[in-house]
């Protein structure tokens, strides 16, 4: 993202969501984007996932402007590159795990039969194939969100955007939504996920904080994991 | 942790020498605490004199002499247990401090200031989520320990934010006029 900004309304009723924000995410990190409500969070995800104009600004997807990009074009963005997980879920109610999985593959002209294989590949991956024919309604909150992040991540997604992805879970099932993302991240994705949640943000390669509409700064890539291990030996427990 | 009750509960397994209770305690960490052998000894002496523990008598100084739990020590481990720390007042917090301090000083903003601290505290928290991601390497213990960190650590953050809104809105209402605070409550606050 180059300088994006995004204003709703006009005149004494504009409101500026987010402004002057300059992102970049390369292929295979992940980057979280932390924030309290209202500072322009989703709205940012929006527009990097071309669901949403912004006033200003650019946004390319691998090295591709989306502003240069016709309707369709855009389209089949939308379909074969970026992959969205949304707080809730997102499956439609009438298909199955395996279905909801296969649909955006199906609604790229791929036969039913070849999507169908591809969606039950992915959800064997997120440890869900004894689940594939079973309706939203019969999973469980954890693996109906599993099952969007594999709808996310079918096919030949780069680009895995994610808005506050455990909303209503409890901490182990966020914390298993985090390593899926992360797991696609080693595959070579490259993802964003806004949260206002500092254990799941603390999953990225990079933080970056927005207030007000604007980055106002970022974490710098910490240091190898066992360097916290040796500080904490030194000052030791209590005696 | 409290050294010496935690000597305590690896001896209610069954006698052990001090060589083993060092290395059984830092395994029961999760290794993240280590001890020196001198303060296993130290302790282990403390706990004697307490009539805590007791030595073999057979058995000659030095590292393979045994120790065992009385029945007054398995009593105080129980009761350490089973006892809550004291949380019944605010500790003196560093960080509360800089915050309530910020507040204060001309031209400081304190946005600015809690942000410094919540990018500190959520890099802390990259690095200990950092050893959970290969859950291969990761035992039971170790887990525990590391989780408890990071909700500690989360928990700060999350007063941060709390505080950075609460701030936010305060600037925006027009001040409410009154020589002395309307909720005026006097904390005992831990030294």
């Amino acid at each position: 993202m180059r300088r994006v900004s995004k204003s709703y309304g006009e005149g004494a009723a504009e409101v500026q969501a987010i402004q002057e924000v300059s992102l970049d995410v390369e292929e295979g990190t992940l980057v979280a984007v932390m924030g309290p409500s209202g500072s322009g969070k989703s709205t940012l995800l929006t527009i990097a996932g071309s669901l949403e104009e912004p006033t200003s600004g650019e946004v390319l997807i691998g090295g591709a402007s989306l502003q240069a990009m016709s309707r369709n074009d855009k389209a089949r963005l939308r379909r074969r590159t970026i992959g969205y997980v949304f707080q809730d879920f997102n499956l439609l109610a009438g298909l199955t795990a395996a279905e909801n999985v296969a649909l955006p593959l199906e609604l790229d002209g791929l036969s039913g039969k070849k999507a169908h294989a591809a969606g039950l590949v992915a959800l064997e991956e997120l440890g869900l194939a004894d689940r594939a024919t079973h309706y939203p309604d019969q999973l469980s909150g954890g693996e109906r969100q599993r099952v969007s992040i594999a709808r996310a991540v079918v096919g030949e997604r780069r680009l895995l955007l994610a808005d506050e992805p455990s909303g209503a879970l409890d901490s182990t099932n966020g914390e298993s939504v985090m390593r899926m993302i992360l797991a696609a991240c080693k595959r070579g994705v490259a993802a964003v996920v806004v949260t206002h949640d500092a254990q799941l943000a603390s999953w990225a390669d990079r933080v970056v904080f927005l207030r007000d509409g604007r980055v106002v700064d970022q974490t710098v890539p910490p240091p190898s994991p066992e360097a916290i291990l040796e500080e904490s030996s030194r000052s030791g427990p209590r005696r | 942790m409290s050294v010496r009750h935690a000597i305590l509960a690896l001896l209610s397994e069954g006698p052990k020498y001090g060589l083993q209770l060092q290395k059984e305690f830092e395994s029961s960490t999760g290794e993240v605490w280590p001890l020196n052998i001198g303060q296993v000894y130290t302790t282990l002496q403390r706990l004697e004199r307490d009539g805590l523990v007791e030595s073999d008598e057979t058995e000659s100084e030095g590292p393979q002499k045994g120790f065992h739990i009385t029945d007054a020590g398995s009593t105080e481990l129980s009761s350490w247990l089973n006892t809550p720390p004291d949380m019944t007042s605010p500790p003196r917090d560093e960080l509360v401090i800089k915050v309530l301090s910020a507040l204060r000083v001309p031209g400081v903003s304190v946005h600015d200031v809690i942000q410094v601290h919540r990018r500190y505290l959520v890099e802390l928290m990259q690095q200990w989520t950092r050893l959970k991601e290969d859950e291969a390497d990761f035992d039971l213990t170790f887990a525990l320990v590391v989780d408890a960190e990071l909700f500690r650590l989360d928990s700060v953050v999350r007063w941060l934010d709390t505080a950075d809104g609460r701030l936010k809105r305060a600037a925006a209402e027009p001040p409410v006029s009154s020589t002395t605070p309307r909720l005026a409550r006097r904390l005992v606050v831990r030294r």
